[in-house]
């Protein structure tokens, strides 16, 4: 047991946070709106890119640093304690081209995987439909052969950064006589065609993270299939294992953050005095603690020993819950402000509740932990 | 960063969990339970293989081991609620020796170590987990600042009829404490490391009896397990027990390698583990239906267990007023750095 980092992991954590500190990006736009924002992050993905910091866990083949696991989870937390945003491409960064490295052909790799790096392409992510939530593998999006080339049509949904994606990680139906895990095709579709509508999704907090997509006789060539025809379940869920691995922790330090904000602003207001309020704020303390040791154990426990242990489903389900509960006592603490549109209490305060929805909704995570961590019968409701 | 045990602590690990799965079985604790008894058979034992003295320096007759062993053992010995006075004697020793002058020291910890003698821990209610058989207490005071030691052989020792009658407890009064001159503080700190990895050896057995249970347990023609009522049940038992753990691991880790940051991990691992260790083994009884209530189900020594080590030295809120204090100071130092 030795809950330090190497000498190695902290040259590396060094050598970031000096650089870091050093090329801080310009200011967040405060006009112009999401385009704006987009373009502002798209920028900060180049200038990390050309110093070598855009994909760290990424070999250096493809052009990153081939980073270990823990010194990609040192990235993360970097990027968070340094207050910068995430590169633009995130999605493509941390799920499409992982998963390109695992099942691409030699020339997808070389085709798609550079511009990934530089955000030249923004890449989006194709897998839940309206009817095709935590039961992803129902979804209804059919492609048909026709030629060389797939005809798709069907419907998407919470595609985060469609409108300004060149390559969208689609998964159809191209067999509906098998078992409905078995008739899934992983496909890169160009986003800049026609039949291809991208229609901003309204969300509590009044902006539009995610889109809706409308796939009408979409063309795909042949060459664009990921992983062979069929296989498309497979090659999701290489995309959906990156999901949570570094961003996590990103997520956990931003926590961090939002609670030591939330501490002053009650020291401010003389709260911390209050008993009640101490005790709350201890125990959000205690549980961010609690989630940055587990996400460590559950990361090096994989590094180290190859067996991840169950805290991969708790981490997110805690963080999540966590963050929510955080919101709440912020409001009492903060008052009007955390009230009105406009800040970061309020925005967290509606944000929060998509936090135990998106990528996995505690229910689907506790049914996760009670059949596959806990070896309970399979559950009755999720038949 | 590697949350991993060694080779060595591994064996440990498994030499205790077999050894208290044999000697501790479920009928064995039933059985000193209602007779409100130790087992002094198996006390002599694990006094003989120097299980309490596995922290204590060797020059005090202990094996000169860490916390990390010593947390592996009460979890051990937790798991099976064993019915020894293991945790009040180690988390004596503890506070003794980092609290303790020499002469103190060289008085009470080659029996501790050995198990010739008993410890037990309190604060100054009088109340005395163990206290019944207990040839030195500590008496803790002023939040974990101060601390006494007690010689048993001169004081009065009243038994009391508690829950957890597997630690027979007493009231003590009269004798004349000894003030210890050291870092109590630091002896502490250690001690509720103790206390709070034997609460997750609790919390982890009744998660496992549980899910037996439940994957047995028929109604309506499937096993209760199957119902997402029940499972999700089953589901927060264990991410209470794992956070927990992560806490207790960080702490008993900073005991042995980075003291100046264990008063706030201790704290942090003794709320943690009490809050844990009541709700889960309040869900035990509660997963268990109406066996869970009946006194031969045995899921109500653990409950039990759990409550009394929940309140020893300080309870979830008291350890939590000073992770609050601990954290707004870091936070004013984040925010206006």
């Amino acid at each position: 047991m030795d809950l330090t980092f190497s000498d190695a992991e902290l040259a590396f954590r060094d050598e970031l946070r000096t650089w870091l500190a050093e090329h801080p990006p310009p200011p967040r736009p405060t006009e112009g709106g999401d385009d704006a924002d987009f373009a502002w992050r798209r920028d900060w993905q180049r200038t990390l890119s050309d110093a070598g910091w855009a994909a760290p866990h990424w070999p250096a083949e493809f052009g990153g640093r081939g980073a270990t696991l823990t010194q990609s989870a040192i990235y993360f937390e970097e990027l968070g304690r340094a207050r910068v945003p995430l590169p633009a491409n995130v999605l493509g960064l941390l799920l499409g081209g992982p998963t390109l490295m695992v099942w691409g052909t030699p020339e997808q790799k070389e085709r798609y995987l550079p511009p990934i790096l530089t955000a030249e392409e923004i890449w989006c992510q194709g897998f839940s439909e309206p009817g095709a939530g935590s039961d992803l593998a129902s979804l209804q999006t059919k492609a048909v052969k026709d030629g060389d080339e797939w005809v798709v049509t069907g419907q998407k949904v919470w595609t985060s950064a469609a409108q300004w994606s060149k390559w969208c990680m689609l998964v159809t139906r191209t067999d509906g006589d098998v078992a409905k895990h078995k008739g899934l095709t992983y496909f890169l579709m160009d986003m800049e065609q026609p039949g291809v509508t991208v229609r901003p999704l309204k969300q509590i907090t009044g902006e539009a993270e995610f889109n809706e997509l409308f796939l009408e006789e979409v063309r795909i060539p042949d060459a664009n299939v990921v992983g062979g025809v069929g296989n498309g379940w497979k090659v999701a869920l290489t995309t959906l294992m990156n999901e949570r691995a570094g961003l996590g922790f990103a997520l956990q330090v931003r926590l961090r953050q939002y609670l030591d904000d939330l501490l002053a602003a009650a020291d401010e207001r003389g709260l911390l005095e209050n008993a009640a309020y101490a005790d709350k704020l201890a125990e959000l303390h205690t549980r961010c603690e609690s989630i940055r040791l587990l996400a460590w154990k559950g990361l090096t426990d994989v590094e180290k020993y190859g067996q991840p242990g169950p805290e991969g489903s708790l981490v997110k389900w805690l963080w999540s819950d966590t963050n929510q509960q955080a919101t709440q006592l912020a409001a009492d603490i903060v008052g009007p402000q955390a009230l009105t549109y406009g800040n970061d209490w309020s925005y967290e305060l509606l944000r929060a509740r998509g936090n135990t929805i998106e990528g996995g909704t505690t229910e689907i995570l506790k049914n996760i932990v009670a059949e596959r961590v806990l070896g309970l019968p399979r559950l009755k409701a999720a038949a | 960063m590697d949350f991993g045990l060694n080779d060595d602590q591994r064996d440990i690990q498994g030499t205790a969990r077999g050894l208290v799965a044999e000697r501790a079985s479920a009928e064995r604790v039933r059985e000193h339970a209602e007779s409100g008894t130790t087992d002094t058979a198996l006390w002599k034992e694990l006094g003989e293989i120097g299980w309490p003295g596995i922290a204590i320096a060797e020059e005090h007759g202990g094996q000169g081991l860490g916390m990390v062993e010593l947390a592996i053992l009460c979890e051990e010995l937790g798991r099976a609620i064993a019915p020894v006075p293991f945790l009040p004697t180690v988390a004596a020793a503890a506070i003794i020796e980092q609290g303790g002058s020499d002469e103190q020291r060289a008085r009470w910890l080659p029996d501790l170590a050995a198990g010739r003698a008993i410890g037990a821990v309190a604060d100054d209610t009088g109340f005395v987990v163990g206290g019944a058989d207990a040839d030195v207490i500590v008496i803790v005071e002023r939040g974990g600042e101060e601390a006494a030691v007690l010689a048993t052989a001169g004081a009065t020792v009243e038994p009391i009829d508690a829950i957890d009658p597997t630690r027979p407890a007493a009231r003590v009064t009269g004798g004349t404490p000894e003030a210890l001159p050291g870092d109590v503080a630091a002896g502490v700190d250690r001690a509720l490391v103790a206390i709070a990895a034997e609460l997750i050896g609790v919390c982890s057995g009744s998660v496992e009896m549980t899910v037996a249970y439940v994957k047995e347990r028929k109604q309506f023609g499937t096993p209760v397990g199957a119902f997402q009522a029940v499972a999700h049940k089953c589901a927060q038992m264990l991410l209470d027990t794992e956070r927990a753990r992560a806490l207790v691991s960080q702490a008993a880790w900073c005991a042995d390698a980075a003291p100046e940051r264990l008063h706030e991990a201790a704290a942090m691992a003794k709320a943690a583990a009490s809050d844990a260790g009541r709700e889960v083994t309040a869900s035990a009884i509660q997963a268990h239906g109406g066996i869970g209530f009946t006194w031969e189900a045995d899921v109500h020594w653990r409950y039990k267990r759990a409550q009394i080590d929940a309140v020893l030295l300080g309870g979830a809120g008291a350890h939590r007023a000073r992770v609050a204090k601990l954290a707004a100071a870091q936070a004013r130092a984040a925010v206006t750095a």
